[in-house]
C-alpha cells in the first residue's frame, strides 16, 4: 500500500472504499431507501432470480442509485410468474413485479424507482403480513 | 467480480469468541465455499455489539436480520435457509423476554431503539482488522482536517467548546487538560491512552479497543498534535490480549497506510505509540501511578500538584485520557462541538458507555445519550429484573461509587447528578440488585477489593480500609455492635479526606452510601442479628415448620447429618451441627423448611 499523501488523497480513498461498507450503512437505515426484494425460493432460483439479482445491482448502480436496499427472500407465492421482486419505495405500499429478467429490470429501474410510473406486470397482493 | 451481496458479521469480541463465534464464523465461511457462495457473501468478524447476554450475536445485511445465542453447528442452517434461500432461521431470532414476541431486526429492539452509539460507532459494525474499512467510515479524516486545516488551538478549541469530560470517571474536561499540556514548554511530551480497565464488571474500554482500535490511534494523534506530543503511549492491561493484538495490527496498517509514524498524510508530523503492559494493579488507572508504573517503578501514586500536564512520564508535560474519551474526539472533530453539545445534558454532554450486569434481563454494553434516568437503562434497555424479582438498588462507579435505590430511579445520568445522588459515574460499571442482594454483603464485596488493591504508601487506605472491611465482615458474621456501625461512618469520613489517591478516597463510598440508603439493613444485622436478604450465612436459620410429613427427604440430603427424626414424622434441625448450606431447603416439595 502507497502511503496516503494528503487530506485529499484520504478522501478520495475514502471514496473507493466507501462501496466495502455501503450494504451495511444502508441495512442499517438510510433516508429515503427503496427496498427491493427478490424471491430467492427453490422456484425463484431455478428461474433464474441470482442473475436478477446480480443484474439489479449493476444496473442501480449505473443509474446512480445509492439508496437501493437489495435484500433476497424467500418464497412470495408466486410461483407461476418467477422470478419475482418486490419494490418499496419511501411512504408507499410494496408492488411485487413477475416474470424480471435482464430488460425488466431496466424498466423497472427507469419506469417505476426512478418516476413511479406503473409498468405492466405487477401481482397483486392478495393477502396482509401481520 | 460483482460486490458481496450480503455480509455476515459474527461478533468477535472476547464475551462472544469464548463462547464458540470464532468456529461459527469459520463454518459459515466453510458453508459458503462448499455452495459456491464464496464472491456473494462476505463473512466478517466485527467487535462487540454489547448484547453479550445473548452471544454469539451474528447480525445479517442488509437485510439487518439479528441473531442470537448462534452455535457453529447452527452455521449449515443458516447458510442453507437464510443465506441461499432468504429464509429467517426463525428459532435463532431474539425473542423479546417480556411479550416473547420474535424480533428479526435490531432496530426493533428496546435493547438498542434509545441507545446513541458515538464511542462505539464502530463496534459490531467494522472489521477492527481492517484499516480500509475504518477509512471507508470517515476513519481518519479528522486527523487529516486537525493537521492540514486547523492550528493546535483551534483543536483544542473545539474539545473545549464541546465539553467533553474524561470518561474514566474524573468527568474532568478533557480540553482543559490538553490546554494544559500545551501550555507547558518541554523537548518532549506525550500523549498517554489509559487502557486500565479495573473497575469490576466494567469492560468498555477493552471492547472500544477490541472493536474499533484505529479511533483510538487516530484520537491519540490529533491529541499529540494539539499538546505539541510525538510520542504516544497505550497503557493496557496484559490480560486483554485480544484487545493489545488488534490494535498492534492497527497500528501496523495505519503505518503503512501513512496515518501513523513519519509525515503524517504529508503534513510533516510525526507521531508514534508505543504499547506498555500493566498488571493488572487496580491502582495504575490512577493517572500518577500509570506513569510511575510505565516508568518501570512500583505503581504508586504521587502528589498532585505537579500534575502530569507539568511533571508526567519521565518528568515531561504528559497527558493522560481514557479510551473512551478517545474514541469520541474523532468524532467530535468531524461533526463539531456543537453537534456534540446537543447530545446529553449542559454539563456533561454527549453519551455514556454503560456495562450492565447483575440481576438484569439484557447484560451487556449500551451507550446512551447523558441525562438518560436510571429508569429507562435498568426497564427499557436493561429489560428489567431478571426472574420477575423486585429492583433493590444499583451500583455505580464500581469500587468507588455507591448503591442507589429504587428513589433514585428517576435520576438522570451525567457526572454531576450522580455525585448529588452519592454515588459516581466510574468508569461506567452499573451493577443491578435485587431483593435477594444483603447490601451489606456487597460493600463487604467492595472493601475486599480495595483492601486487596490498595498500594498500601499512604496509611488512611492501608491500615483504614482493612479496619474497614473487618468490621464489615463482624456484621455480617452477627457480631456488629451499635458503635461499629458509628465507627464506620467517622472512619470512613476520615479516609475520604485523608487519603492520598483517588482510590483511598473513594474507597468509603459503597459503605457510606449503603448506610445512608440502607440503613434499616445494617440494623437489622447488628440489633436482630438477621440478613433480611437471606445473603449472610452466618445469620441464616432453617427450621422444619409443621408442613412436613416426614419424608425424610430432607435428613437423606443433609451432608453433616444435622437432620433428625422419624419417618411419617415432623423432623427437626440441630442449629449447632446445621452448617446453613441450604440443601434441605432446596429438596424439600412442601414448603416445610423455613429460611430466616
Amino acid at each position: 500500500m502507497a502511503k496516503v499523501k494528503s487530506l485529499a488523497d484520504l478522501k478520495k480513498l475514502k471514496e473507493n472504499l466507501q462501496s466495502k461498507v455501503d450494504i451495511r450503512e444502508k441495512g442499517e437505515g438510510v433516508e429515503g431507501a427503496i427496498y427491493v426484494k427478490i424471491a430467492m425460493a427453490t422456484c425463484g432460483i431455478a428461474s433464474g432470480a441470482k442473475e436478477t439479482m446480480n443484474v439489479f445491482i449493476e444496473e442501480s448502480k449505473k443509474a446512480g442509485l445509492n439508496n437501493l436496499v437489495i435484500t433476497q427472500t424467500g418464497c412470495m407465492g408466486a410461483c407461476h410468474s418467477e422470478p419475482t421482486v418486490e419494490v418499496t419505495l419511501p411512504g408507499k405500499e410494496p408492488l411485487i413485479f413477475g416474470d424480471v429478467h435482464k430488460e425488466r429490470v431496466i424498466e423497472i429501474i427507469e419506469k417505476y424507482i426512478k418516476n413511479g410510473e406503473l409498468i405492466e406486470g405487477i401481482i397483486p397482493i392478495n393477502y396482509k403480513t401481520v | 467480480m460483482a460486490d458481496y451481496k450480503m455480509h455476515v458479521l459474527v461478533c468477535g469480541g472476547t464475551g462472544c469468541l469464548s463462547s464458540g463465534s470464532g468456529e461459527l464464523a469459520e463454518n459459515i465461511i466453510k458453508g459458503l465455499k462448499e455452495n459456491g457462495m464464496e464472491e456473494e457473501v462476505q463473512v466478517l468478524k466485527t467487535g462487540c455489539f454489547g448484547f453479550c447476554e445473548k452471544g454469539p450475536i451474528v447480525k445479517i445485511l442488509p437485510d439487518n436480520t439479528f441473531y442470537v445465542q448462534v452455535k457453529p453447528e447452527d452455521a449449515k442452517e443458516l447458510v442453507a435457509e437464510h443465506l441461499i434461500k432468504g429464509r429467517k432461521v426463525e428459532r435463532l431470532l431474539y425473542q423479546d423476554p417480556t411479550t416473547k414476541k420474535t424480533i428479526t431486526d435490531s432496530k426493533h429492539m428496546d435493547f438498542y431503539k434509545t441507545q446513541v452509539r458515538i464511542a462505539l460507532r464502530n463496534c459490531g459494525f467494522v472489521d477492527p482488522e481492517k484499516i480500509e474499512e475504518y477509512i471507508a467510515r470517515d476513519g481518519y479524516q479528522a486527523l487529516g482536517t486537525c493537521l492540514s486545516e486547523l492550528s493546535q488551538d483551534e483543536v483544542i478549541k473545539i474539545i473545549k467548546d464541546s465539553g467533553l469530560r474524561g470518561r474514566g470517571g474524573g468527568g474532568f474536561p478533557t480540553g482543559l487538560k490538553w490546554q494544559f499540556a500545551k501550555a507547558n514548554e518541554a523537548d518532549q511530551k506525550y500523549v498517554v491512552c489509559n487502557a486500565d480497565e479495573g473497575d469490576p464488571g466494567a469492560f468498555m474500554d477493552r471492547s472500544i479497543l477490541e472493536g474499533d482500535p484505529n479511533s483510538i490511534i487516530e484520537a491519540m494523534a490529533i491529541c499529540g498534535y494539539a499538546i505539541g506530543a510525538t510520542k504516544g503511549l497505550v497503557y493496557i492491561r496484559a490480560e486483554y490480549p485480544l484487545a493489545i493484538s488488534r490494535l498492534r495490527t492497527a497500528m501496523g496498517q495505519a503505518k503503512e497506510f501513512g496515518l501513523l509514524g513519519t509525515d503524517i498524510l504529508g503534513t510533516g508530523f510525526d507521531f508514534d505509540i508505543e504499547i506498555k503492559y500493566g498488571a493488572g494493579a487496580f491502582v495504575c488507572g490512577e493517572e500518577t501511578a500509570l506513569i510511575r508504573s510505565m516508568e518501570g517503578e512500583r505503581g504508586e501514586p504521587t502528589t498532585k500538584p505537579p500534575f502530569p500536564a507539568e511533571s508526567g512520564y519521565w518528568n515531561k508535560p504528559t497527558n493522560v485520557n481514557n479510551v473512551e474519551t478517545f474514541a469520541n474526539i474523532p468524532v467530535i472533530i468531524n461533526k463539531g462541538s456543537e453537534w456534540f453539545r446537543s447530545i446529553g445534558t449542559e454539563k456533561s454532554p454527549g453519551t455514556k458507555v454503560f456495562a450492565l450486569a447483575g440481576a438484569i434481563n439484557n447484560v451487556g454494553l449500551i451507550e446512551v445519550p447523558m441525562g438518560t434516568t436510571l429508569r429507562e437503562v435498568i426497564y427499557d434497555i436493561g429489560g428489567g429484573i431478571r426472574n420477575g424479582k423486585k429492583f433493590k438498588a444499583v451500583q455505580t462507579g464500581g469500587p468507588s461509587g455507591g448503591c442507589l435505590t429504587e428513589a433514585h430511579l428517576d435520576t438522570k445520568i451525567d457526572f454531576d447528578n450522580l455525585i448529588a445522588a452519592g454515588s459516581m459515574m466510574g468508569s461506567g460499571g452499573m451493577i443491578v440488585m435485587d431483593e435477594d442482594n444483603c447490601m451489606v454483603a456487597v460493600s463487604k464485596f467492595y472493601l475486599e477489593f480495595t483492601v486487596e488493591e490498595s498500594c498500601g504508601k499512604c496509611t488512611p487506605c492501608r491500615i483504614g480500609t482493612k479496619r474497614l472491611y473487618e468490621i464489615l465482615d463482624k456484621i455480617t458474621k452477627g457480631k456488629g455492635t451499635m458503635e461499629d456501625l458509628d465507627k464506620l461512618r467517622s472512619l470512613g469520613d476520615v479516609i475520604k479526606d485523608t487519603a492520598l489517591c483517588g482510590l483511598g478516597q473513594t474507597a468509603p463510598n459503597p459503605i457510606l452510601s449503603t448506610l445512608n440508603n440502607f440503613y434499616d439493613e445494617y440494623l437489622a444485622h447488628v440489633v436482630d442479628k438477621r440478613c433480611p436478604a437471606g445473603e449472610c450465612e452466618d445469620l441464616i436459620k432453617y427450621e422444619i415448620n409443621d408442613n412436613c410429613i416426614g419424608c425424610t427427604a430432607c435428613a437423606r440430603v443433609c451432608p453433616v447429618a444435622a437432620i433428625t427424626g422419624t419417618v411419617k414424622k415432623q423432623h427437626v434441625i440441630d442449629q449447632d451441627a446445621c452448617i446453613k448450606c441450604g440443601a434441605c431447603y432446596d429438596v424439600c416439595k412442601f414448603k416445610a423448611i423455613d429460611k430466616k
